[in-house]
């Protein structure tokens, strides 16, 4: 118990990178991924390659060795920034094919007669996916999103191993000054509980709002 | 015409007329440009490549010993051990928390909850590290074990979705014939479920193998801690971007490997007449949603 109030700031400092971390991360996902996805069902051919490249290699690269490669790797390209920009990147460039094929995949549950009636209508391109599509399509994708999204803070520990400044690295610090070791783990595992947790929370309050069965 | 309704793909929806010669050459246009950016882009990359001397010999010549080629063969194969070991026994425990999870006995359908919901919202790698500095265990039963409770529970999951998905008159049917609970579950709800559920089950396993890499961080002796020792030799140059682009494609291929037979799993099963009273999930891991799909 005194492991926490003891040393609370410090704690508070590894909860905050965790969250910084998930945020950036997240955001740079979501919009990677919105245009992975944009590419995947796009008229020209090389842009659908491209996302199924970037798709298919992302999804099934290790995120350790992603890391390995990012951190230690681009800094050799004669590219010096914070470890925390470049744990970003992996973690946003990582998480972006699993949103890109969330959205795809929601893409894809949306009947086809609604994309019919709007071209039948006159409507291009842009409008049928802006105005018909993907309003559909949105309320759908919650689940896998937010569930793609707590996958994406819970892996956000592996920065914490490659010394950027997060809840799991605390442990290191605190194993030093010799407090035990297994009520630091708890604290570590209750911070990670309230950032998974309210992440579902607010997914559950997205579909409670927007989410429909089909 | 959509475009899509003409080609056949009956999965997308239809987003675009089929385009006209104005629009093909349009596209076409578009399809050389965006060609010629990306071509430059790799290009690019490889100009930097050879301009930081990244294809020298000395940088590659470690690679023709045979100490090194074994270091990484041993490093892949304590690799795939722990793959092994994790997944088998990720399939048990997901069947028996799976149990446990449909026991109508109050005491141990809460365990079972409570232990598959703590594990999947609990980041794996808090849970080896916990093993591994905590309670001082070896690296590899340390990786396995964090490998298979948070595998474990996800497959727990996904079992009962399975189960779950059954179409209900074969449960009723089977009750009606006399059988018993065990009897309807082993007989007739779990084979059909795990033959739903399969192509969900292999891209979970793709995940633990994923996974295996985390035994980096705790000094196990697997593919990439081979790498990285490779790649910290003084006498070749410090070849680390040589070693990324062998470990890469190796890592990557097998974990592809894996994903398409996951998907030539869902397309076989589909075919399947086995499978008319139940649904084949897509080959996609598990939800880690808590209160997912019910």
């Amino acid at each position: 118990m005194y492991v926490l109030t003891q040393n609370f700031s410090l704690y508070w400092h590894g909860f905050l990178g965790t969250v910084q971390l998930t945020v950036y991360a997240s955001i740079l996902a979501l919009v990677l991924g919105f245009v992975m996805a944009s590419f995947r069902v796009a008229p020209v051919g090389s842009f659908r390659v491209f996302g199924t490249v970037w798709v298919t290699v992302l999804r099934n690269t290790p995120l350790t060795l992603l890391f390995f490669a990012v951190l230690l790797g681009l800094p050799r390209f004669g590219l010096v920034l914070p470890f925390q920009v470049f744990a970003v990147l992996a973690l946003g460039c990582y998480t972006s094919a699993f949103i890109c094929e969330a959205l795809r995949s929601g893409i894809n549950t949306v009947p086809k007669g609604q994309g019919e009636a709007s071209r039948s209508l006159g409507m291009s391109f842009t409008q049928t996916l802006g105005s018909v599509v993907l309003p559909q399509a949105f309320r759908s994708v919650i689940p896998p999103i937010g569930s793609t999204l707590i996958a994406l803070a819970k892996n956000s520990a592996i920065a914490g191993a490659f010394s950027v400044t997060e809840l799991l690295g605390t442990y290191k610090t605190l194993s030093e000054l010799g407090y035990n070791i297994i009520w630091t783990f708890v604290w570590i595992a209750v911070g990670y509980l309230i950032i998974t947790l309210s992440i579902s929370a607010l997914f559950n309050v997205l579909e409670k709002r927007w989410g429909i069965t089909r | 015409m959509t475009a899509h309704a003409l080609q056949g793909d009956l999965e997308s929806t239809a987003l675009y007329d089929l385009p006209g010669p104005r629009t093909r050459r349009r596209h076409f246009l578009y399809g050389i440009v965006s060609t010629v950016v990306i071509l430059a882009l790799l290009a690019w990359i490889l100009y930097l490549l050879f301009d930081t001397d990244q294809f020298t010999a000395a940088k590659w010549s470690p690679f023709t010993y045979k100490g090194i080629q074994e270091l990484l063969l041993k490093g892949l194969g304590n690799t795939l051990k722990a793959f092994l070991y994790a997944s088998v026994l990720s399939l048990v425990l997901g069947a028996v928390l799976a149990a446990g999870r449909l026991s109508v006995h109050r005491p141990v359908h809460w365990a079972a909850t409570l232990c598959v919901e703590f594990f999947r919202a609990m980041p794996v790698l808090v849970m080896i590290f916990f093993i591994f500095v905590a309670l001082k265990v070896q690296p590899l039963p340390a990786l396995v074990a964090g490998l298979t409770l948070y595998n474990g529970s996800v497959l727990a999951e996904v079992f009962r979705t399975g189960i779950n998905s059954v179409d209900r008159g074969q449960r009723e049917a089977a009750y009606a014939l006399g059988m018993r609970k065990t009897q309807v579950m082993t007989f007739v709800l779990a084979p059909q479920a795990v033959r739903a559920m399969l192509p969900t089950i292999i891209s979970q396993l793709v995940v633990a193998l994923k996974d295996t890499s985390l035994g980096y961080l705790i000094t196990y002796e697997e593919f990439l801690h081979a790498g990285k020792l490779i790649a910290s030799n003084l006498d070749y140059d410090l070849p680390f971007i040589p070693v990324v682009m062998i470990i890469s494609p190796i890592y990557i291929g097998m974990c592809m490997l894996l994903s398409w037979f996951a998907g030539w799993v869902a397309r076989f099963e589909r075919r399947s007449v086995k499978t008319e009273a139940v649904d084949v999930a897509p080959a996609e891991p598990g939800t880690v949603l808590p209160g997912g799909p019910r």
